[in-house]
């Protein structure tokens, strides 16, 4: 039986779909097999993120519909064969998605792959909640601001109330994945530390990915940044971000800790 | 020298709740006494042995005023056991105590009420009653934003922060293991005994009986501190723990 994964957060924007892709993309380089499911029915973007836009033809709304098989909606990735992508509706309602559907759904994929990650729209409506429903892990991203912090705190919450795991009794795992953080800024008080997000979050860490272009244009390009550009810092730190997910135990460095030469010239204090 | 005690028996000291009879007078207060008069005549003895609670909330009114209606309404053998929605500054010493948080019955409940003539009714003593148990509530998790932890049996206690967004609103008093970032109200039901404790207040509100406190109005010294607040009459205390 494969590990549902829900990558989610409450606020929109934090970077959702492009950690379900690199994070999907770099587990699917182990050798695993692994799908990534789009539940942001109506403003769907994994497929871009992913590069499959023009191969969508059934999605996670006609399996639910039984319009098709499971094994017609899903995508597999063209550089990785074993990745998929169950595309999520454009079209449709999100009243679609319905919580035995989405059951069914799960299950089925479970049976099949290793690894189910499931990119949750935002917010904390039912969309967000069919995607955490059935999760075993969440994957709370989190950017270093405090709108983002407090949402994730909220979404984490949910996490404890309203997931199949909480019901029966079970603790949720969860898991706090810092995006977007650029250590510069937060020395400066622009942004928060590191150690505050946690202090405020109290969850594990399960990885700080910087502030790069290099995921910009890895999803502009259609393509996971894990596979896009493996040597650049924040495909590493995802990849090392999988690595954990998937029981290592590595420790975490944050991100700007090595001092560079202009942080050597300038004198700046690193945290 | 030491005390002795005489007697390990402790005094109980409990709460009881009664039906009381509101009465709101409008001014000319003159008028106002005639109608009652009226009223009165009519239904004979309706205030005798009742507690009457005095609502002067919105009349304008000052002390010596006051004061003259209480004595016209002890004429008429109507004794005001508290006076609801008066500026401090018009009660004195010798006056009913002031009351706060009364609840609104429906006028139903008032008429159905017997009167009850105290005086003559063979007063039983009453049997002991069982202490009621009193309960605590502990939450072994941080209390995440949007969640609301609402205990007015008892003390709330939290191993771990409470979020900003988050509410803690207790019958007694809220201890927090943690960062207080969302709301804590302790004596929801009337408490002004109750108190709040956080490790760290980072807190948007604090409220001890209906008595609040916003984040802009704490020292900003306390700030990030270990506190605990308490309520001294009408206003809210708070100061570092060691």
């Amino acid at each position: 039986m494969g590990k549902v994964i829900v990558v989610t957060s409450g606020k929109g924007g934090v970077g959702k779909t492009t950690s379900t892709a690199a994070l999907g993309a770099a587990l699917a380089q182990r050798n695993e097999r692994v799908v990534v499911v789009d539940f942001d029915v109506g403003l769907r973007n994994l497929d871009l993120v992913m590069g499959a836009e023009r191969r969508v033809v059934y999605d996670l709304i006609n399996v639910i519909q039984g319009e098709a098989k499971l094994s017609q909606a899903l995508i597999r990735d063209k550089r990785l064969e074993t990745l998929f992508l169950l595309p999520a509706s454009q079209t449709r309602d999100k009243n679609n998605l319905t919580a035995e559907g989405v059951e069914r759904v799960i299950t089925e994929l479970k049976r099949v792959f290793d690894w189910v990650i499931c990119d949750s729209p935002a917010g904390i409506e039912s969309g967000a909640t069919h995607a955490m429903r059935h999760a075993d892990v969440a994957v709370v991203v989190t950017n270093p601001e405090v709108s983002s912090v407090r949402d994730s705190d909220r979404i984490i919450g949910l996490l404890d109330a309203k997931t199949v795991k909480a019901e029966r009794g079970e603790r949720m795992e969860k898991h706090l994945l810092l995006t977007r953080y650029d250590a510069s800024r937060a020395e400066r008080g622009d942004m928060l530390k590191v150690d505050d997000v946690l202090e405020i979050l109290s969850i594990p860490l399960l990885g700080i990915i910087p502030e790069s272009m290099d995921v910009l244009r890895a999803s502009n390009l259609g393509s996971p940044v894990t596979l896009a550009d493996a040597r650049s810092a924040p495909a590493m730190a995802y990849f090392d971000a999988a690595r954990r997910l998937a029981g290592e135990a590595l420790p975490i460095t944050i991100p700007g800790e090595k001092r560079g030469i202009f942080d050597k010239i300038f004198g700046r204090k690193a945290a | 020298m030491t005390k002795v005690l005489t007697d390990a028996r402790s005094i109980r000291i409990k709460g009881r709740s009664f039906l009381a009879v509101v009465l709101s007078p409008d001014l000319p207060v003159d008028e106002w006494l005639t109608r009652l008069d009226d009223l009165a005549s009519r239904s004979a003895g309706f205030f005798l042995g009742r507690p009457v609670v005095l609502d002067v909330t919105d009349l304008e009114i000052n002390r010596t005023q006051l004061m003259e209606l209480i004595g016209e309404l002890s004429n008429r053998n109507v004794s005001i056991m508290g006076i609801e929605g008066a500026r401090p500054s018009i009660l004195g010493p010798g006056m009913p105590p002031a009351l706060k948080g009364g609840r609104p019955v429906s006028d139903e409940a008032v008429a159905k009420e017997p009167i009850i003539e105290l005086r003559n009714s063979d007063v039983k003593p009453a049997a002991p009653e069982a202490r009621a148990v009193l309960q605590s509530l502990v939450i072994r998790e941080p209390v995440r934003s949007g969640q609301s932890v609402i205990f007015p049996e008892g003390d709330v206690t939290v191993i771990g922060s409470v979020a900003s967004g988050a509410e803690i609103i207790a019958g007694g008093s809220v201890h927090i293991y943690g960062a207080l970032r969302g709301r804590a109200m302790a004596g929801s039901i009337g408490n002004t005994a109750a108190r709040i404790f956080c490790r760290k207040l980072e807190a948007e509100l604090v409220a001890i009986d209906g008595i609040y406190k916003m984040a802009e109005d704490m020292a900003p010294g306390l700030r990030g501190q270990p506190v605990q607040c308490w309520l001294e009459g009408e206003a809210i205390m708070a100061e570092t723990l060691i």
